[in-house]
């Protein structure tokens, strides 16, 4: 089994509409949404949920107010400014327990946090594993490992093949979450100068981890030069470039329909992102063969 | 005022508006930029700023004093991260699971522990041409955002308009950029992806308490959904910018919108006075 993870570090490079796409085109596999922040894959898949979990991690202080002296140890031992006027701010607290640890009347306990659900779909390309982090919360990366779990279990349950997660942009948290022990982390990037630099970024995160890394090019025509600038960085990186996608409004459209865009005419993107599945696919079968 | 600059979705424009207001109102006001979006800045790509000072953004770990310590496990106990395991007489410390919150040290009987910086990312101070910029940058390989966007924020200036480039999504990282804002303004564009984050955006600065209004840029193709949402919450849409290849371009190329098409510039002054009457007699939070 093969676990395929999308990034890009750079937000809104299309890595879902990707992620969409390549729903369509591979075979057996297993889907997983690891921007647990702001997912967005279930908009081109439409699933059906089967299964919903609480998500509990972490902790929040609380305070009685009944027991509290006002002494204000826990305000000023409190490295994250969460406790005010006696009371927790829960945005603020990050559940270290240090305040219930020191407080010299125990006023102070933890309570076990809700920090978000996750869900196992049905769609037509196959299930699903998506999750909504809580507004506000923490822990993001604890809910991506959550669903990497969920969606590796299914894969070994039903015998797949892939496991194609859209991940988070950045590089923190989260994307290391989504990346570590992964097969093939695909980079979608974008002919920009922001585009050029979060990529650069998001590749020393790939080496960091000791993971194999392709790069696809999207909108590749929007800046000619810069998409060359990528290629030769790419070149002297030893990183294949897989596809180099055109600007093209069907994306858009198809995404306006919620369909994933492979599935909506057969112009030049479709035909792009069928050549990138099958470069990734050769690639991961080199992987294999070493 | 403190104005910042959040999304949901990545992609969206943040950086765009971010940079064209400050560079559109550096020179009627005192403005500084503060890019927040440690993980991937790109703020300092537009605006091109003269770097004047540098500082590392360390966070504090424990080192244990092993000739002090008698194994009792008081600090693996206490520990939320499981950052410190005692096995037998060997104490194990996993810096990259530490969050600094000091419990080990504090609570060690035997004051064995004491915490030490590590180096985390680094902060970059400098000016633009009358702009005041300040970015953090962290480093490849380190998890946590949040400690280095606390220290990018230690460096707004109390008084004049600080805007905050804002990371993408709802969660830690975003709420520490947000916090403290007298408003927000939220870049979203209209397709089905714009919408479902721009939701999840709202919540997140209402959950905040900051009043909020939204940029809807590349307008033109997609659907009106993000209109009728925005009209049912009571959500003022400031600005719109259309879909427009020269737009994308000039962005490609790191030439700030405000630079390339100064016609733009009345439109995001028009933005900056829309802000100023929605949080009209609003004061800026004490609490940063």
């Amino acid at each position: 089994m093969e676990e395929i993870v999308i990034l890009s570090g750079k937000g809104g490079t299309g890595k879902t509409s990707i992620v969409g796409s390549l729903a369509a085109l591979a075979k057996n596999k297993v889907l997983a949404d690891c921007d647990v922040d702001a997912a967005d894959l279930h908009l081109l898949l439409s699933p059906s949920i089967k299964q919903q979990t609480e998500f509990w991690s972490g902790q929040v202080a609380r305070i009685d107010e009944e027991i509290c002296t006002k002494c204000f140890l826990c305000q000023d031992l409190c490295r994250f400014d969460a406790i005010k006027d006696f009371r927790v701010d829960p945005v603020s607290c990050e559940g270290c327990g240090f305040c219930s640890h020191i407080c010299p009347v125990e006023a102070i306990t933890m309570e076990e946090n809700m920090s978000g659900h996750w869900f196992i779909s049905d769609t037509r390309y196959g299930p699903l594993v998506h999750a909504r982090l809580g507004i506000a919360q923490e822990n993001s990366g604890k809910l991506v490992a959550q669903v990497r779990q969920q969606a590796k279990k299914i894969a070994e349950e039903q015998g797949l093949d892939y496991i194609i997660s859209d991940g988070p942009p950045g590089i923190g948290c989260p994307v290391i979450s989504s990346l570590s022990g992964a097969s093939l982390a695909l980079l979608v990037t974008e002919p920009t100068l922001s585009g050029i630099h979060d990529l650069e970024r998001v590749l020393g995160v790939c080496r960091h981890f000791g993971i194999l890394a392709a790069v696809c090019i999207n909108k590749h025509d929007l800046n000619e030069e810069n998409t060359r600038k990528i290629e030769d960085y790419c070149r002297s990186q030893d990183i294949e470039v897989a596809s180099r996608i055109p600007f093209d409004n069907a994306v858009t459209e198809a995404l306006v329909r919620g369909v994933p865009v492979v599935e909506y005419g057969d112009g030049r993107v479709s035909h792009e992102i069928e050549k990138l599945w099958q470069n990734i696919s050769r690639m991961l079968e080199d992987a294999r063969k070493k | 005022m403190i104005i910042s600059v959040a999304s949901g979705k990545g992609g969206t424009g943040k950086t765009l508006v971010a940079t064209s207001l400050a560079l559109s109102l550096k020179d009627t006001e005192s403005v500084q930029l503060l890019d927040c979006d440690v993980e991937e800045p790109n703020d300092h790509v537009f605006v091109k700023p003269v770097i004047t000072g540098s500082e590392p953004v360390h966070m504090l770990v424990p080192t244990v004093a092993e000739d002090k310590c008698t194994y009792c496990g008081k600090c693996a106990q206490v520990c939320a991260y499981k950052a410190i395991a005692v096995i037998a007489d060997h104490v194990l410390i996993f810096p990259e699971l530490c969050h600094s919150c000091g419990a080990c040290s504090y609570l060690c009987p035997e004051k064995a522990i004491t915490e030490e910086g590590r180096e985390m990312g680094i902060l970059e101070l400098g000016q633009s041409d009358g702009l005041s910029f300040v970015h953090g940058i962290l480093n490849v390989g380190e998890a946590m955002a949040p400690p280095v966007i606390r220290k990018v924020k230690e460096h707004a200036s109390n008084d004049g308009t600080v805007i905050i480039d804002v990371p993408p999504g709802t969660s830690c990282p975003v709420v520490e950029a947000i916090k403290g804002s007298d408003f927000c303004l939220l870049v979203t564009e209209p397709t089905p992806f714009g919408l479902n984050d721009l939701v999840l955006a709202v919540e997140t600065v209402r959950e905040l308490d900051i009043p909020c209004g939204v940029v809807l840029n590349r307008v033109g193709v997609g659907d009106f959904k993000t209109e009728e949402y925005c009209a049912k919450e009571n959500i003022p849409i400031l600005l719109t910018i259309p879909l427009d290849t020269e737009i994308a371009r000039l962005y490609s190329r790191g030439v700030p919108l405000v630079k390339g098409l100064p016609q733009w510039k009345e439109s995001f002054l028009g933005l900056f006075d829309r802000v100023k009457e929605l949080t009209n007699g609003r004061n800026r939070n004490t609490e940063r």
